[in-house]
């Protein structure tokens, strides 16, 4: 019997083992899967992302450069965060803070400039412009619908 | 004496999932128990029909929320033998790490509810404390907390370094010094005696004729445990099955405490021959996967058994995964005629009932 009250007592001095959660929260971990973004200026809507997601919670318009994705129908496991060839997709390592409206995140993309239309215009432009430089500014509108 | 039937389940304080058991009562005793099942079905084996084999993953990923690496791990294992995939030396060994983590935390889980059951609140908020712990090392070394997604046909995903092995085996130390804390109260309080020496005797005689597995059969007194067919790295770490010969609920409880440190051991071994080099095996695009095979895992709730079929298309012809509680609920049946009704749900619990991956 009482086996119990040797912890019972080490427990009354160490320190608490909960959180007052709203108003302390833990650091997330570096390598955490958390909320995906998908920078739209770099995404090159090639539907990669679409075909591996498990939940198929992402499509891609191909036609019109839109990027849409479920939030709520995104079970986190990274999968398009590996597959993306031109890395605009990343996942921060903080979660999706819970909201009462369900919500589709639609990202308008811009088409971009097929490699020759690129080199001609470097060739007109000549050397002023950097190669490192994307010549559109980063057209993204987000908008929520239903 | 007139017999009153008594429906246990669906829904009852001591079960974390619903299954329903149809209790013949005589004079308090249970003579007889008829079980119902089909509550949480969600069909994700049909699912192999519209996901392609790599997209599968994340579906017998979420069979079981408490096992989901060991489950991803017998999938993969299955894929890789139909398509004749060499896994790298360095998956194998982090892939036994990671399913020992979920064993630790699922027996932890396990023994926080079985205390429950029988009442002692306090015992049960200690052993789940201890249990967030492996959950943080879960998040830290592969993103999520409960459902990883590690696993992928070829090896795994994530590398972690020697810091972050450092880091883990900090926080192993922590956790296994705090389970060993608990041990007395566990194994030895009187109260926990009260409730579970001699409830649900299963001999060892009826446990392998009934297809018991996991700890109920290794509490029965059968050393019987998947994880000594060597598959992953376990060939080369000396796995020892835990043994009880009790064969009742104290001896299943304490094949599972004892068997939370040995996986705890297991890492430390697991980690300390860890291989350098690859963690992930390319797959050629074309090679989808052709012919069947079975394959076999330990759960922490004991064997788990995966069918796989695939007609050299993208999307797997058959996938039939059997859990290991479905093969408990037949010793189940026999523990409980015999009892009085109070004892039916630390007895229920004592075989770790997981439903939802029962019926899928």
């Amino acid at each position: 019997m009482f086996r119990m009250t040797p912890n019972i007592m080490r427990n009354l001095v160490v320190k608490k083992s909960t959180r007052r959660y709203p108003y302390e929260v833990r650091e997330p971990f570096d390598k955490a899967r958390g909320e995906l973004i998908n920078s739209v200026e770099r995404c090159i809507f090639c539907g990669l992302c679409e075909s591996k997601c498990p939940s198929r919670c992402i499509e891609v318009d191909k036609q019109a450069y839109k990027w849409n994705y479920d939030p709520f129908a995104c079970v986190y496991c990274g999968v398009c965060v590996d597959v993306c060839p031109s890395k605009s997709l990343h996942q921060k390592t903080q979660y999706r803070k819970p909201v009462a409206e369900r919500l589709t995140i639609s990202l308008q993309g811009q088409p971009r400039k097929k490699a020759k239309d690129k080199e001609k215009g470097k060739e007109k432009e000549a050397p002023a412009a950097e190669p490192g430089a994307e010549p559109s500014p980063p057209p993204a509108a987000a908008g929520t619908d239903d | 004496m007139r017999k009153t039937v008594v429906p246990f389940g669906p829904q009852h304080p001591v079960l974390p999932e619903p299954i329903h058991l149809k209790l013949t009562i005589e004079d308090e005793r249970v003579t007889e128990a008829i079980p119902n099942l089909g509550y949480v079905h969600r069909g994700l084996e049909r699912l192999a029909d519209v996901r392609d084999f790599h997209q599968m993953i994340q579906v017998v990923e979420r069979v079981c929320g408490i096992c989901s690496v060991i489950h991803a791990l017998c999938y993969c294992q299955g894929v890789e033998e139909l398509m004749g995939v060499e896994v790298p030396p360095r998956a194998r060994y982090l892939r036994v790490m990671w399913s020992e983590l979920h064993r630790v935390q699922s027996h932890l889980l396990w023994l926080g509810l079985f205390a429950d059951s029988f009442g002692f609140e306090s015992l049960f908020m200690q052993f789940w404390r201890v249990r967030e712990r492996i959950m943080d090392i879960s998040e830290a070394t592969t993103g999520n907390r409960v459902i990883v997604s590690v696993n992928v046909i070829g090896g795994v995903r994530r590398n972690p370094d020697a810091e972050q092995l450092r880091w883990l085996l900090t926080q192993l130390d922590w956790v296994e010094a705090e389970i060993q804390r608990l041990e007395t109260t566990m194994l030895e309080d009187y109260t926990v005696k009260k409730r579970t020496v001699g409830k649900g005797v299963l001999t060892s005689e009826k446990a392998y004729e009934l297809g018991a597995v996991g700890p109920v059969l290794r509490g029965s007194g059968v050393a019987q445990d998947t994880r000594q067919t060597g598959y992953a790295a376990y060939g080369e770490l000396h796995f020892e099955p835990v043994v009880e010969t009790g064969g009742d609920c104290f001896a299943r409880s304490k094949v599972r405490f004892r068997e939370a440190l040995a996986s705890i051991d297991l890492i430390r071994r697991a980690i300390s021959r860890l291989p350098d080099g690859e963690v992930r095996a390319k797959i050629k695009g074309k090679d989808d996967p052709q012919g069947e095979t079975v394959m076999r895992v330990e759960q922490p709730r004991g064997e788990l058994l995966y069918y796989l079929k695939g007609k050299g298309e993208k999307n797997l012809d058959r996938v039939r995964i059997r859990t290991p509680t479905f093969a408990n609920i037949p010793p189940l049946l026999v523990m409980l005629p015999g009892l009085y009704l109070s004892d039916v749900p630390v007895v229920t619990l004592s075989i770790d009932p997981c439903i939802s991956c029962t019926e899928r």
